[in-house]
C-alpha cells in the first residue's frame, strides 16, 4: 500500500500575534474577574465570575488547543465532558436543593 | 525534510495508513481522555458546590483565608506557561527546533514557578492551621461554622491537591518532550507528541481557570470578621 | 484448482511462541485471549463466594460461616463479580478481538495502550483478591460512608485503590474503541454499514469515559476521608453521606450499562445470523444503544429512593427511569420481529441468545416495580432486587457472553467446539438460573432482606430451591470450560465461515492472520447481508496460492 504522507505542515499555523492577543485577553480576564470580586453585585457576582471564566476556558480552548480549525467530532469531544458534568450537578443539586419540601429540613 | 521521510514515515504506525490519520486518531484519543479528565475534576466540583449550596457563610469566610495576591500570580504564571506551550507547538509547525526546545524549557519553569508558589501557600495554610483534619483549628468570630470552614479547607487541599499532582504529570511529560525535542525528534511533518503534551498543558491551565475563582474570590465583596 | 493441504498457514497464534510473545504482544487478537483467561479465573474466584453464599443460607441458621464471614463473603462476590468480571468480559474479551476485524483495521488505533490495559488491570485484580483472601471486606460493593470510611474494620484501602486502579484499564478500552471506531474503519464501511456489535461497543465505550473517573474520585475521596480521618461524607465532621450515594451511583447506575449494552451487542449478531435475516430496524437498534447510553446517565437516583434523598428528586429519577425502558424494550421488540419468518437454527450461540431475550425481559419488567417510588419501599434491599439485578447481568449479560464465546471460538482458535455438550450446558445454565432467581423474587415479596446469613425458617424451602438451582447453574458454568478447552486439541478444524454468518470477521480466515486481512478489505454491502460476501471480491483469475509456510 502506498503512504502518501502529507507533511502536517497544512495544518493551520496560528500567527504569533494572534497567540498574543488571546494571551492578553486571558490577563485581562483574570484582572476583572478579581476586580469584580470585590464589588458587591448580588447573584451577579457568581454569575460574572462564571462567564469570565467560560470566556477564558473557551479561548484556549479554540486558539491554544487549536479547537478552532477542528472537525466538528473533535468539537463534540471538547464539549461532551463539560455537559456530563452539568448533568451530574443538576441531578445532585435537584436533591440538596429540595430536600426540605415535605418534611421540613436544614 | 527528507524524501524518506515523505515516502516510508518511520514515525508511523503499522497499523495506520498515513501519518495524517495516525495525528488525527493520536488528537482525538487525547481530547476522549480529556473528557474523562474533566469528569474525574467534576466529582470534587459537585462536593465544591452542594457545600456551598449547604454552608454559604462558612464557604464566604474560608475563601478570605487565602492569599489573593499569590494566587492570582499564580493564575497569571499558569497563563504565561499556557502561552510558551502554545508558541512551542507553533514552532514544532514552524520547524523551529531551537525555538521549540526553549518554549517548552520556560513552559517548564513557569510551571515549575506555580508549583512553588502553591507550596509557599501550603505552608502558610499549615502554619495558621488552615488545614482539614487534626491540626484544623478555627480562630474566626462564629464557632459554629467550624466544622464548616473545615469542609472548605478540605476542598480547597482536594481541590489544588489533585491539580497539583496533574501539574507533577504534565510537567514529567513536558519534560520527556523537551528531551525528544533537543534531540531533534519532532518536526513540521511529524510532532504529534508536541501537541498532546501541549492539548494536556492546556487543560490543566483550565481547569486553574475554574478553581481561581471558586477558591480565592467567593463572596469577597462580603465583610468578613476574624 | 483442488484445494491443497498447505503445511503451514501463518496466523496469530503461530505466528511466534514463547511466554514473552505473549506478554509483550501488541496484537489486539492476543491481548484479548489474555483477558479471556483473566476473567475466567475471576469468575471462577467469584463464583466459589457465590458458593460459599449459597451453602449457608441452605439452612435457616448460621452454620457454615460467621456472620462477619458472610459478610466478606458477598462483598467479595460483588466486588469480583462486578468490577473484574462482568465490566471488562465482553468488552476487553469479544470487544478487543472483534472490533478492530469488524471494522476491517490492522489493529486498534492504539496496540500499546491497548497491552498496557491489561497489565493495568491485572494489577488491580491482584491486588483485589490479594485484599479480599487477606482479611476481606466487609462493607458491600457499593462501599457506602460513614460504614466504610468510619466503621468498617477491613481492608477496604487496598480494595479502593483496586477499584481505581481497575477503571484505568476501562478507560484505556474505551478511549481505544472510541477512537479506533472513529478513525480506522475501512474503505467503504460506513457507520450504518457497521455491525451493531460496533454500535453497542460505541455506545458502551462513551458510558465508560463518562462515568469511570467519577467512580474514581469517589473512591479517592473516600481514601483520603478514611486514611486522614476528614469529613468529605461523614456527618459527624459536616459531610453528606448521600454525596457520596450520588458520585457512586452517577457511575454505577450506568455501570449497569457498561454491563448489558455489550451483551446487547452480542445479541444483535447472534439474532440476526441465526435467523439469516437482516436485523429489523437497524437504525432504531443502533440508536437505541446510544439512548440508553445517553438516559442511563440520568437515573441513577432510582438507588436512593429510601436514602433519605428528596422527594422531588425522586420523583425526577422515577420518571427518567421509566423512560430509560423504552430504547430497552426498542431492542427487545426488534430482535424479536427479526426472528420472524427467519430460517431459525438452533445451535449453542442461538440457544444463548433465545435464553437472553426471555431472561433480559423479566429482568427488565421487573426494573420498572423498582422504578415506581411505591413499590420500591416495599422492595428495596430484599431479595426482590437481588433477583433482579442477577436477572440483568447474569441471565443476560453472561449469557450473552457465553453466546458469544461459542460463536466466535472458532473463529478464535481455529477450532469447532462440540455441539453436543454444548447444548446440554447451554439449557443447563438456563434451567439452573430460573430455579436459582425465581425463589428470590418469590423471597423478596414475601420480605426476605439482603445480606443476613440467618432467615425465619418460614422461607427455607424456597432457599434450598434457590441452593438447588445455584447448583446447576454451576455444573452448568463448568462445563465449558472442559470441552472448550478439549476442543483445541480435539476439535475439528474451523473454516472461516462454519455459520454461514455475514460479517467481516467470517471473510478471513480462522484463525485470522496477524493483522486480520491479507489486504485491506473494501466493503460494498451492509451488515447482514446473506447473499455473498460484502467485501469487494478481487478480480476472478487463477492464481497459486503461495504456500503459507516453509517445508520442512
Amino acid at each position: 500500500m502506498e503512504h502518501h504522507a502529507e507533511p502536517q505542515g497544512h495544518h493551520h499555523v496560528e500567527s504569533v500575534r494572534t497567540y498574543l492577543l488571546v494571551f492578553g485577553a486571558l490577563l485581562l480576564g483574570t484582572a476583572l474577574t478579581v476586580g469584580a470580586a470585590y464589588i458587591d453585585l448580588g447573584v451577579f457576582n457568581d454569575i460574572l465570575a462564571l462567564v469570565i471564566a467560560i470566556t477564558k476556558a473557551t479561548l484556549i480552548v479554540l486558539f491554544f488547543m487549536h479547537v478552532r480549525h477542528s472537525d466538528r467530532l473533535t468539537k463534540v469531544m471538547v464539549i461532551i465532558g463539560w455537559l456530563w458534568l452539568i448533568m451530574l450537578i443538576l441531578g445532585t443539586m435537584d436533591d440538596i436543593l429540595t430536600r426540605g419540601w415535605i418534611f421540613g429540613g436544614r | 525534510m527528507s524524501e524518506q521521510t515523505l515516502h516510508h514515515p518511520a514515525n508511523l504506525g503499522h497499523h495506520f495508513d498515513t501519518l495524517d490519520q495516525q495525528h488525527s486518531a493520536n488528537v482525538l484519543g487525547m481530547w476522549v481522555f480529556l473528557a474523562t479528565e474533566v469528569l474525574l475534576f467534576g466529582g470534587l466540583f459537585l462536593a465544591y458546590f452542594v457545600y456551598r449550596t449547604v454552608y454559604h457563610d462558612a464557604f464566604v469566610e474560608g475563601s478570605h483565608h487565602h492569599n489573593i495576591v499569590l494566587g492570582a500570580t499564580n493564575t497569571a504564571i499558569l497563563i504565561v506557561s499556557s502561552l510558551m506551550m502554545a508558541l512551542a507547538v507553533r514552532s514544532a509547525q514552524t520547524n523551529n527546533r531551537r525555538a521549540l526546545v526553549l518554549f517548552l524549557a520556560l513552559t517548564m519553569v513557569f510551571g515549575l514557578s506555580f508549583l512553588g508558589i502553591k507550596a509557599v501557600e501550603y505552608k502558610e495554610a499549615f502554619d495558621t492551621h488552615q488545614v482539614p483534619g487534626a491540626l484544623f483549628q478555627y480562630e474566626g468570630e462564629r464557632p459554629e461554622l467550624a466544622r464548616q470552614v473545615e469542609m472548605f479547607s478540605l476542598l480547597y487541599f482536594a481541590m489544588t491537591g489533585t491539580h497539583a499532582i496533574h501539574m507533577l504529570i504534565g510537567l514529567s511529560i513536558v519534560g520527556f518532550i523537551l528531551y525528544r525535542s533537543w534531540r531533534g525528534k519532532y518536526n513540521a511533518a511529524y510532532y504529534t507528541p508536541v501537541e498532546l503534551g501541549g492539548l494536556y498543558w492546556h487543560f490543566i491551565d483550565i481547569i486553574w481557570v475554574f478553581l481561581f475563582p471558586l477558591l480565592y474570590l467567593y463572596g469577597r465583596h462580603v465583610a468578613v470578621g476574624g | 484448482m483442488a484445494t491443497i493441504t498447505l503445511p503451514r498457514r501463518e496466523h496469530y497464534l503461530n505466528i511466534s511462541y514463547g511466554v514473552r510473545s505473549w506478554l509483550l504482544t501488541t496484537d489486539h487478537k492476543r491481548i484479548a485471549i489474555l483477558y479471556l483467561i483473566t476473567v475466567t479465573i475471576a469468575f471462577a474466584l467469584g463464583g466459589l463466594a457465590a458458593t460459599l453464599i449459597r451453602l449457608e443460607l441452605l439452612t435457616p441458621e448460621a452454620n457454615l460461616v460467621s456472620s462477619d464471614d458472610y459478610n466478606k463473603l458477598f462483598t467479595a462476590h460483588g466486588v469480583v463479580m462486578i468490577f473484574f468480571f462482568l465490566i471488562p468480559a465482553i468488552p476487553a474479551v469479544l470487544g478487543n478481538f472483534l472490533v478492530p476485524i469488524m471494522i476491517g483495521a490492522r489493529d486498534l488505533a492504539f496496540p500499546r495502550l491497548n497491552l498496557m490495559s491489561w497489565y493495568v488491570f491485572v494489577i488491580a485484580v491482584g491486588l483485589g483478591i490479594y485484599a479480599l483472601l487477606t482479611g476481606g471486606v466487609d462493607t458491600g460493593w457499593t462501599f457506602y460512608t460513614p460504614y466504610s470510611t468510619s466503621w468498617a474494620n477491613t481492608r477496604v484501602v487496598p480494595v479502593l485503590i483496586a477499584g481505581f486502579i481497575a477503571g484505568f484499564s476501562s478507560i484505556m478500552t474505551a478511549v481505544n474503541f472510541i477512537v479506533t471506531i472513529h478513525k480506522m474503519r475501512a474503505p467503504g464501511m460506513t457507520w450504518f454499514r457497521l455491525p451493531l456489535f460496533i454500535w453497542s461497543m460505541y455506545a458502551t465505550s462513551l458510558v465508560i469515559i463518562l462515568a469511570t473517573p467519577v467512580l474514581g474520585i469517589a473512591l479517592m475521596m473516600l481514601l483520603v476521608e478514611r486514611v486522614l480521618r476528614v469529613g468529605f461524607f461523614d456527618p459527624a465532621l459536616g459531610g453528606d453521606p448521600l454525596l457520596f450515594q450520588h458520585l457512586f451511583w452517577f457511575y454505577s447506575h450506568p455501570a449497569v450499562y457498561i454491563m448489558i449494552l455489550p451483551g446487547m451487542a452480542v445479541q444483535s449478531e447472534l439474532i440476526a445470523n441465526f435467523s439469516r435475516k437482516s436485523i429489523f430496524g437497524y437504525k432504531f437498534v443502533a440508536f437505541a444503544s446510544v439512548g440508553i447510553a445517553v438516559f442511563g446517565f440520568l437515573v441513577w437516583g432510582h438507588h436512593m429512593f429510601v436514602s433519605g434523598q428528596s422527594v422531588h428528586a425522586g420523583l425526577m429519577f422515577s420518571i427518567l427511569s421509566f423512560l430509560v425502558a423504552i430504547p430497552s424494550a426498542v431492542k427487545v421488540f426488534n430482535w424479536t420481529a427479526t426472528l420472524y419468518k427467519g430460517s431459525i437454527s438452533l445451535q449453542t450461540p442461538m440457544l444463548y441468545a433465545i435464553g437472553f431475550i426471555g431472561l433480559f425481559t423479566i429482568g427488565g419488567l421487573t426494573g420498572l416495580f423498582l422504578a415506581s417510588l411505591a413499590t420500591d419501599v416495599h422492595l428495596t434491599d430484599t431479595y426482590f432486587i437481588v433477583a433482579h439485578f442477577h436477572y440483568v447481568m447474569v441471565g443476560a449479560t453472561v449469557m450473552a457472553y457465553l453466546g458469544g464465546i461459542h460463536y466466535w471460538w472458532p473463529k478464535m482458535t481455529g477450532r469447532m467446539y462440540p455441539e453436543g455438550p454444548a447444548r446440554a450446558s447451554a439449557l443447563l445454565i438456563f434451567i439452573g438460573f430460573a430455579l436459582t432467581f425465581v425463589p428470590q423474587f418469590i423471597l423478596g415479596y414475601l420480605g426476605m432482606p439482603r445480606r443476613y446469613h440467618v432467615y425465619v425458617p418460614e422461607f427455607q424451602v424456597l432457599n434450598v430451591m434457590s441452593t438447588a438451582g445455584a447448583s446447576v447453574l454451576a455444573l452448568g458454568y463448568a462445563l465449558p470450560v472442559f470441552y472448550l478447552l478439549a476442543s483445541l486439541w480435539t476439535g475439528k478444524s474451523a473454516p472461516a465461515n462454519p455459520w454461514g454468518a455475514s460479517g467481516l470477521e467470517w471473510e478471513t480466515s480462522s484463525p485470522p492472520p496477524t493483522f486480520n486481512f491479507e489486504r485491506t478489505p473494501v466493503v460494498v454491502a451492509g451488515p447482514y447481508y446473506f447473499r455473498g460476501p460484502i467485501t469487494e471480491q478481487p478480480p476472478a483469475k487463477t492464481t497459486v496460492q503461495e504456500p503459507g509456510g516453509e517445508v520442512h
